[in-house]
């Protein structure tokens, strides 16, 4: 009992050093968001990285949401025999939910891990201080550019997931349910309304900045050579998709 | 070393956790002087250049630079008295992600705001005073050895004009002859630049060859500075051990099994 007590007395320390290093972080990166200079340049090179190479992964993953979401609704409201509103379950959840949290968990997996990593080997080779000792903010130049490119290319990811996602069950409630192609547009189109998407794309920017921002966290404070980079990877990977799933919830209870 | 330090340190402290780096430590460096910092691994060396470029925030003491001190600056303050430095990292430290010629103009283009063409122009002439031709300019840094990795390091560090440089095991990893090539190109850049230079190294061949005057560093102090032509003669047991690389002596090696 005498040891388990200082045991949880210094793990709680280390969690409130932890979180208090991680706010500090988050509003320093934000502060610097706001501040000249703005490295446009880089700025646009992280647009490209985390939106436009994306984009294969984001559209097949929202493709096959969207088919198997048609499927399995059928299947579900078949039961009831209210069959004929998949495409407004399909559109409604593409859109709202699953749009934004599947693209973001890709964009997790893939940009997430690759700030990490990148951030990380800069770290450990002294790259980062190599950029203070040359009158460069590294906060500025590594993590604003990739944090106002999450916020600003995700939600268009997304966008294109909820068009090509809303396309899979179109192919699927058409070629394999039987539905009428115009009857299927026409339900999709009725039913979907202007805040279903924009709630979605509040979410991405939420989700894209999480995503920066935990890449960029755990890369920059990385220690201990490639073992460290390799536990920078992952804890920005887990981390990022834990907080997407915390805040969708909190998002979906506030815009809904 | 004549008229006020260029650097002036005192007192400075620094721990990690339980384990004391850097337990008091005074030294002066002279403008224009060239000042190598010995002293075995793990024995604070790095630790001290990092507290003086503002890299790491000493637990206390002073340092002065210029008269001016600089561990209480703001964050903008401290940005723009690192002008004042360069420095040469131990491995060199260059930017995967940019070419070797943006790595030596770095410093000039985000730094200062030089214009591209402009840096680009100083940094081939920085690479060629470094011995290296333009169409390494061109190259990735992952495409260079060992040694022109350094030479670039070299390049980027002189590539503003720096009142002070500072040189992090600057032969560390090279061979013999690649090290003194690059022990000679720091003494003609220091010259060249009339810079104050602090080097931290074990490579006593280099610590002859650059310095003006030597400083041993143990248990984070300073135990022994003078003139670098004095220290085969330093009557010191602990600097008589660290030169000469013996085992026996009042230096004890931490050694755990496995």
């Amino acid at each position: 009992m005498t040891d388990f007590l200082p045991s949880i007395g210094r793990v709680f320390i280390n969690f409130l050093g932890a979180a208090g290093r991680f706010a500090m972080f988050t509003l320093s990166a934000l502060s610097h968001c706001f501040r000249p200079p703005f490295y446009f340049r880089l700025i646009g090179r992280q647009m490209v990285d985390i939106g436009f190479y994306s984009l294969p992964v984001v559209g097949l993953t929202a493709v096959f949401t969207g088919m198997v979401l048609a499927l399995q609704t059928n299947t579900g409201f078949s039961r009831f025999g209210a069959a004929s509103v998949t495409a407004t379950v399909v559109v409604l959840s593409v859109t709202r939910e699953l749009g934004p949290v599947i693209a973001a968990l890709m964009v997790a997996g893939r940009i997430g891990a690759s700030i990490a990593a990148e951030i990380g080997t800069m770290r450990v080779t002294d790259q980062i201080d190599a950029l203070s000792t040359l009158s460069t903010n590294p906060l500025k130049y590594l993590v604003v550019p990739r944090i106002i490119a999450g916020l600003v290319t995700v939600p268009i990811l997304v966008l294109i997931a909820d068009i090509i996602g809303i396309f899979g069950g179109y192919l699927v409630g058409t070629y394999k349910l039987g539905f009428n192609a115009a009857t299927y547009l026409n339900n999709t189109a009725q039913n979907l309304t202007a805040i279903d998407v924009s709630s979605g794309l509040i979410k991405a920017a939420v989700f894209g900045f999480i995503v920066a921002l935990m890449g960029c966290y755990h890369g920059y404070h990385s220690r201990g050579g490639a073992q460290g980079v390799g536990a920078a990877t992952t804890h920005a990977v887990v981390s990022s998709s834990v907080m997407i799933l915390l805040f969708d919830y909190v998002l979906t209870s506030i815009l809904f | 070393m004549s008229g006020a330090p260029k650097i002036e340190v005192r007192g400075l402290k620094k721990a990690f956790g339980r384990k004391v780096v850097l337990d008091g430590i005074d030294l002066d460096i002279g403008v224009g002087e060239s000042v190598v910092v010995i002293g075995g691994s793990g024995t604070g060396k790095s630790v001290l250049v990092k507290c003086i470029l503002g890299i790491i925030e000493p637990d206390a003491g002073s340092i002065k630079i210029d008269g001016q001190e600089v561990t209480t600056l703001s964050r903008g303050k401290r940005e723009a008295l690192l002008e004042k430095f360069g420095m040469l990292f131990q491995g060199a430290a260059l930017f995967d992600s940019l070419l070797v010629w943006e790595n030596v103009a770095f410093g000039l283009i985000q730094g200062r705001g030089m214009e591209r063409n402009a840096a680009k122009k100083i940094a081939f002439e920085k690479l060629a005073a470094v011995g290296l031709g333009a169409e390494v300019g061109e190259l990735r840094p992952a495409e260079l050895s060992g040694g022109m990795q350094k030479r670039v390091g070299l390049a980027r560090a002189i590539a503003a004009t720096p009142e002070i440089i500072i040189f992090d095991e600057p032969t560390t990893g090279l061979d013999p002859i690649m090290g003194d090539v690059i022990n000679d190109l720091i003494v003609k850049c220091v010259r060249d630049l009339g810079a104050t230079a602090i080097s931290i190294t074990h490579d006593m061949a280099s610590a002859h060859k650059i310095a003006d005057r030597i400083a041993m560093i143990y248990k984070g102090r300073i135990i022994w500075t003078g003139a670098a032509k004095t220290i085969d003669n330093s009557g010191n047991p602990y600097v008589d051990q660290f030169i000469h690389g013996r085992a026996d002596g009042p230096i004890q090696m931490e050694v755990r099994a496995l």
